[in-house]
């Protein structure tokens, strides 16, 4: 039988008796990363790595019981043997590596091969089993390299600077927001935040990620002086009368989907920079190819295309429905993540089945 | 090529009218004259012709990229645009192309009648040569689909802060048939506006929609009342022995209507009409769905020529005896359009719009009640005084609808939309109910805001019951109001009608499913309208 199954909570392993990124509380719950569609709410108990337990834990209901792990340290559940290794997505993102019986498998959570100053980067990881995302599954999806979506992100914020306007910049709260921050020249004006970018990253100051000073745009002020300020907010602000406090201003939306021009032009901001924290597809080839698995799962995203291509290429594939939900296209799901977010039920009551080991 | 890719992108990445206009006359300062016509034909709408089949384009761009057919179409599914999915699925050389457009046009228009070997071998290498942003715009122009967030407007207030001339003279200069040449683009900017071209029509005048009642507009004296007629707006236009016939899309409708063409002899020389295309059968309209029988053919047989046969009704003069009277009042023109066709009436196809005869609001209003009846939709109200200007502007003529036909319709099928919608369910089937199931009554894209879409999206992909090649069944559900502007029984359509102009006025979250409107009552609309004349 497979280590793995899927259930209506999640992937579970049975061996183990624990859940890998559920979507409803259940006892031990192993965590790739604190991205609401990953880290449920009202779980016993959470592990998930090291370097993870300060933005998970800014997630999660604040007594939460987090448990952290470093990348490739064993720990046993039951006879699992369970490690962590980089993601390369957002702060503290694993790759679970569970070995049973000499069966390995990977889950990928989300993951990006590019690298990225603000976290610990992807390594490929040898298994029998991958269970891998598919956001950007489809040959379109080649990011440009990172230094040129840089140069063109600072290069747009001059030039509205120089003609007294503001530069709205929209994008994910957690782990988004916090690369964009790195990548920023701050010699060309001030850095605002908006309140929800502003709190994880004070979570990624904690945990000793480097990056550049930012002052929090608040909900009290009427008017701010932003002249040639670049703002960082969450994309759901877009439109929100919380903009208006900058005055003049030029938009913008950095997502891999921006690599589309429907995508952005439906959005009706002025420009769009193709920069995603998740794989494309040639990183996507690269890694499956890497990992020498000859079973692949294929979670949310570009299931059918990437699955029919493996199975074309000689590898075992299937498409696995979970509640994954990658980067999003869309406002009205990031609005609904704030939401589910928040807590459920009455949070950790009394724990039991606590990981061990 | 990259200067006008490096154009392509400053309009397409801001939205401010104003930067748009800088980046315009900023090219067209710099850019070879050569270059520059070519950028005005491309930019005022004008396409070349697909030369190149897509089915080959996107075989060939597979191959380049070493991608499977099939997933080739997944990629285009996604991205709901060919040129684009061309572009983002070619690999990147690294090389870019300081080549001038011209010459792109030039092996452009090469590709014609070439075998597929070349062809093939041509848009290779072009791809190659190109880099992301100019692969874009080739494939653009060489699928016959270049469009850019531009109206022709920016760009005539672009050509006319350029080079100093009045827009309307720009405007007009655009106008008919031009060669993109270095030469003309030189006369485009011209400051001497003694310029003669027998065939070129006037750019048309538009009226404004009115949105409240027509007290608004002050006294009702000051006021001419006609039909709006809902036809093919169109030029009728006679010089040097000459008859060109232009519609508002500015294309030349020779040979599509020979008997409205043929009339051009009994006019002076040196006129210029306004007025719209009619199916005219005794004295009266037929529904514009008779005009769309002829207008999709290449040969007009005599049997269609018979059973639709068309008129000018004509509302406007703008040239008289080679004299532009477009400044001249109204009332003014219209006394000179009466005297001009007054002796060619008897050939029954060159009809003066009647004016209305009312003497108050109330009476437009009651006049616009009966419109529908008359074979017309709706109101024009034209001040007395008024210049025929130049494109649509607000104040001096309106056009004031007669109210939609209305349905309530179930959502029963969605699928995908191209360009700004791609990868969004946009376009929908409604049904209506016959008995206890929903027959298809009309499809409709257009109405919804943006975020609307995105709900309405978001319940199609949760509630799909079956998949049918791009096309969704989707659970009965969702209720919306549909407006149309006519109806007609049709053969052809499983609910027995056929709508014009279907679109959603409202979504109708206050109603479910089975409160949506029956066949019988949709039938009964059809006793409003005219019905064809056999």
């Amino acid at each position: 039988m497979p280590l793995l199954t899927l259930t209506d909570r999640g992937l579970y392993c049975e061996p183990g008796d624990f859940y890998v990124d559920p979507w409803e509380p259940v006892d031990r719950a192993v965590i790739t990363h604190a991205h609401g569609d990953h880290a449920s709410w009202g779980s016993q108990a959470y592990l998930t790595s090291e370097s993870g337990v300060g933005v998970l834990r800014a997630r999660l209901e604040p007594n939460a019981r987090i448990r952290g792990v470093p990348y490739s340290e064993s720990v046993s559940l039951n006879g699992v043997t369970i490690s962590l290794h980089p993601a390369g997505h957002i702060l503290g993102s694993s790759q679970v590596r569970l070995v049973h019986r000499g069966e390995i498998w990977v889950v990928s959570g989300d993951y990006k091969t590019d690298p990225d100053p603000t976290c610990t980067s992807f390594e490929p990881v040898r298994c029998h089993t991958f269970v891998t995302e598919s956001t950007f599954g489809l040959p379109i999806y080649r990011w440009p390299r990172q230094e040129d979506v840089f140069a063109e992100i600072n290069g747009w914020w001059r030039s509205n600077a120089a003609v007294g306007k503001t530069s709205m910049l929209y994008g994910y709260t957690l782990g988004k927001a916090q690369r964009l921050l790195a990548g920023l020249d701050p010699s060309i004006g001030p850095i605002l935040t908006h309140g929800a970018v502003e709190r994880m990253t004070a979570a990624y100051r904690e945990a000793g990620v480097p990056l550049p000073p930012t002052r929090y745009a608040g909900t009290a002020e009427r008017r701010i002086e932003a002249r040639g300020a670049i703002v960082i907010a969450p994309p759901h602000a877009s439109g929100s009368s919380w903009t208006r406090r900058f005055g003049a201003q030029s938009t913008a939306f950095a997502s891999g989907w921006m690599l589309v021009r429907g995508a952005r032009r439906r959005r009706a901001l002025d420009r769009g920079f193709a920069l995603s924290d998740h794989v494309d597809w040639p990183g996507l080839l690269a890694t499956i190819q890497a990992t020498g698995a000859g079973e692949v799962w294929v979670t949310h995203g570009f299931t059918g295309p990437v699955v029919r291509w493996l199975t074309e290429h000689g590898v075992h594939a299937r498409v696995v429905q979970t509640r994954f939900e990658g980067e999003r296209d869309d406002e009205v799901s990031e609005g609904l993540e704030e939401v589910t977010a928040g807590p459920r039920g009455s949070g950790a009551a009394d724990l039991e089945g606590e990981l061990t080991g | 090529m990259k200067a006008f890719a490096q154009l392509y992108s400053s309009i397409d990445e801001t939205n401010s009218t104003n930067e748009k206009v800088a980046a315009l006359t900023e090219y067209f300062r710099t850019a070879p004259p050569a270059d520059a016509a070519w950028a005005v034909h491309f930019l005022s709408g004008r396409r070349p012709k697909r030369l190149v089949g897509s089915r080959k384009l996107a075989a060939w761009a597979s191959q380049e990229a070493d991608v499977p057919q099939w997933l080739f179409e997944e990629s285009y599914q996604s991205v709901g645009d060919l040129a684009e999915t061309i572009t983002l699925i070619l690999p990147d050389t690294g090389s870019s192309s300081e080549l001038p457009l011209s010459q792109w046009v030039d092996r452009l228009l090469g590709l014609r009648g070439e075998d597929d070997d070349v062809q093939r071998e041509v848009m290779i290498d072009s791809w190659r040569e190109l880099d992301r942003r100019e692969r874009f715009v080739w494939n653009k122009l060489i699928t016959g689909d270049f469009r850019v967030g531009a109206s022709h407007r920016l760009l005539i207030r672009a050509l006319a802060e350029l080079s100093g001339v009045e827009e309307g003279v720009i405007a007009h200069r655009l106008m008919g048939a031009w060669e993109p040449t270095a030469e003309f683009f030189a006369r485009l900017l011209a400051p001497d506006t003694q310029d003669a071209d027998v065939s070129r029509p006037y750019p048309f005048f538009l009226a404004f929609p009115l949105e409240e009642g027509p007290e608004s507009l002050g006294d009702f004296a000051d006021w001419m009342v006609e039909w709006k007629w809902d036809g093919i707006r169109a030029q009728l236009i006679r010089r040097a022995g000459q008859t060109f016939l232009w519609s508002r899309g500015e294309e030349l409708l020779s040979g599509r209507f020979p008997e409205v063409e043929e009339l051009g002899a009994l006019l002076p020389p040196g006129t210029v009409l306004d007025g719209e295309l009619l199916p005219w059968v005794e004295g009266a309209p037929l529904p514009f769905a008779q005009l769309q029988r002829r207008i999709g053919r290449k040969n007009l047989g005599r049997k269609i020529l018979e059973e639709v046969p068309a008129a000018i009704v004509v509302y406007d003069l703008l040239e008289e005896r080679g004299e532009d009277i477009r400044t001249r009042p109204l009332s003014e023109r219209r006394t000179r359009l009466a005297a001009l066709l007054e002796p060619v009436a008897s050939a029954g196809r060159l009809i003066l719009s009647p004016a209305i005869p009312a003497e108050s609001w109330e009476g437009v209003a009651r006049a616009r009640q009966t419109a529908r009846a008359a074979g017309a939709e709706g109101i024009m109200l034209k001040r007395r005084t008024s210049a025929y200007g130049v494109g649509r502007r607000r104040g001096d003529w309106w056009k004031w609808k007669i109210d939609p036909l209305t349905v309530d319709a179930v959502l029963i099928y969605a699928q995908a939309g191209s360009g700004k919608r791609a990868g969004l369910f946009t376009d929908y089937t409604f049904g209506i109910w016959e008995g206890d199931h929903l027959v298809p009554f009309a499809k409709a894209y257009s109405g919804l805001t943006d975020q609307e879409i995105r709900k309405v999206d978001q319940f199609i992909r949760r509630n799909t019951l079956e998949k049918f090649g791009p096309v969704r069944t989707v659970k009965p559900e969702l209720v919306f109001e549909l407006h149309f502007e006519g109806i007609q029984p049709s053969t052809r359509h499983k609910s027995g009608v056929a709508v014009r102009f279907p679109r959603m006025a409202r979504w109708r979250k206050d109603k479910k499913a089975e409160e949506a409107d029956t066949i019988e009552r949709v039938r009964s609309l059809l006793t409003k309208c005219p019905t064809t004349s056999a």
